[in-house]
C-alpha cells in the first residue's frame, strides 16, 4: 500500500511543482518506490521541471480513458530507478479527471509503490479537488505573504471536508506546512511574515522552510529537481524536508541570515 | 549609532506586523463562516417567517448562532421581541 501525498496551496506560483519534484526525487533517492502525478490537466509543467518533457507519449487522461495502460504512460526517471512520472494531458479539459478514473489509477499504482505524490493545480476547481480527494497526507505550500496564507487556510478547510477520509469519517488527512520563498533578511527587517507568524495563523505541523534561492530557477531551467543541487540552500532545505517527512528529527536551517556580509567580516577580522 | 538607527528605523517601517494582524482577523472570520452548516441562512429566514405570523419583527431582531465544541454543537437562536408586546401584556 502506497501513501498518497497531495502537494497543494490554493494560490498559484508558490512552488507546488518545485516541491512535488523535490519530494518525489528525495523519496526515490532514499530507496522508496515513488510516482509523481501531474494533476494540472491542460497546463502540464511537472514534466518540464523533472526534465522528461520529450519522453511524454501517453498521459494521465489516456490511462483514465483506457487508451493506454499505466506502464505505457509512466516515465522512468533517468537519474533515479525508483522514480516514475505520470504527466498530465496538455489538450483535454479538467473534467477528464473522473473520480472513478483517478481512483482506479491510484489503486493500480498503490500495488507496487511506496509513495504517490499528487501535484495539484492552483485554485479550488475540479483538478485541485481530485488531487486531494484520495490523499493520506497533505503538504500545504505557502509563501510568507498575505494572499498565499489566506488561500492555504482555505485549502485546509476543503481538505477537512471534501476528501475521501472526511467523507468516510476516517482518520483525517495529516496536514503539513511547507514555507517557501522565505527571505530571512526581509523577515529580520520586519518586511516579511516570519515562520512563527505563519505558524501562529495556520497552526500546522512545520515540515520545512525553503529559502528564496536562485538555485530554484537554475534548476527549472535545466529540468533538474532542485533537491539534486546539494550545493544550494534550497536543495539542502528540501533534503531536510524529505528526512523530516520520513520521521527524522532534523533542525530547521536557513531561518536566519547567513553571517557573510560586511558585519561578520568586520568581526572576524 | 548609524547602524543602530538603521535597524530601529527598518523595524518600525516593517509591514509584516500589519500583514499578520490583518491575516489573523481574516482567517478567524473565514473559519467561523466555514464551520457553519450551509442551511443556516435559510433556517433563519423560515424562523423569521413563522415569528412574523404572530409578532412584527424584522430580520435584524433574529440571530442564529452556531458554535462547535469538542463533543457537541450549539445552535443558539436569539429573538428580540419589540417593546410594544410588553406594553400590550
Amino acid at each position: 500500500m502506497a501513501r498518497i501525498i497531495v502537494i497543494t496551496s490554493g494560490k498559484g506560483g508558490v512552488g507546488k511543482t518545485t516541491t512535488s519534484a523535490a519530494l518525489s526525487m528525495g523519496l526515490a533517492q532514499r530507496g522508496k518506490r515513488t510516482v509523481v502525478i501531474d494533476f494540472d490537466v491542460g497546463l502540464r509543467n511537472l514534466d518540464l521541471i523533472m526534465g522528461c518533457e520529450r519522453r511524454v507519449v501517453y498521459d494521465f487522461v489516456n490511462v483514465i480513458n483506457k487508451e493506454a495502460n499505466l506502464n505505457q504512460a509512466l516515465i522512468r526517471d533517468k537519474r533515479c530507478d525508483h522514480l516514475y512520472v505520470l504527466p498530465a494531458s496538455q489538450t483535454r479539459d479538467k473534467d477528464a479527471l473522473t473520480k472513478e478514473g483517478v481512483e482506479r489509477v491510484l489503486n493500480e499504482l498503490t500495488q507496487n509503490h511506496d509513495f504517490i505524490i499528487c501535484d495539484s493545480p492552483a485554485g479550488i476547481e475540479h483538478g485541485a479537488t481530485m488531487a486531494m480527494y484520495f490523499a493520506d497526507d497533505a503538504i500545504v505550500v505557502t509563501n510568507p505573504e498575505v494572499s498565499s496564507v489566506r488561500d492555504s487556510d482555505r485549502m485546509l478547510g476543503i481538505l477537512s471536508s471534501r476528501s475521501r477520509r472526511a467523507e468516510n469519517s476516517e482518520e483525517p488527512i495529516r496536514e503539513y506546512l511547507l514555507l517557501t520563498r522565505y527571505d530571512p533578511y526581509r523577515v529580520l527587517s520586519g518586511e516579511m511574515l516570519s515562520v512563527d507568524d505563519v505558524q501562529e495563523i495556520l497552526s500546522l505541523n512545520l515540515l520545512g522552510v525553503i529559502p528564496e534561492s536562485k538555485a530554484v530557477l537554475s534548476a527549472s531551467n535545466a529540468g533538474v529537481p532542485v533537491i539534486l543541487d546539494r550545493e544550494s540552500d534550497a536543495g539542502r532545505a528540501y533534503n531536510d524536508m524529505v528526512s523530516r517527512y520520513l520521521g527524522e528529527d532534523v533542525p530547521h536551517r536557513f531561518l536566519n541570515p547567513e553571517k557573510k556580509g560586511f558585519l561578520s567580516r568586520l568581526f572576524r577580522g | 549609532m548609524g547602524l543602530l538607527d538603521y535597524f530601529i528605523s527598518s523595524r518600525s517601517k516593517g509591514t509584516a506586523n500589519v500583514a499578520k494582524e490583518r491575516l489573523q482577523i481574516l482567517v478567524a472570520h473565514d473559519r467561523a463562516a466555514r464551520d457553519r452548516p450551509s442551511y443556516l441562512p435559510q433556517l433563519q429566514e423560515e424562523i423569521l417567517a413563522v415569528i412574523r405570523k404572530y409578532v412584527d419583527v424584522d430580520l435584524s431582531s433574529v440571530s442564529v448562532n452556531y458554535e462547535q465544541e469538542d463533543s457537541h454543537e450549539v445552535l443558539e437562536l436569539n429573538i428580540i421581541l419589540p417593546d410594544t408586546l410588553q406594553n400590550q401584556a
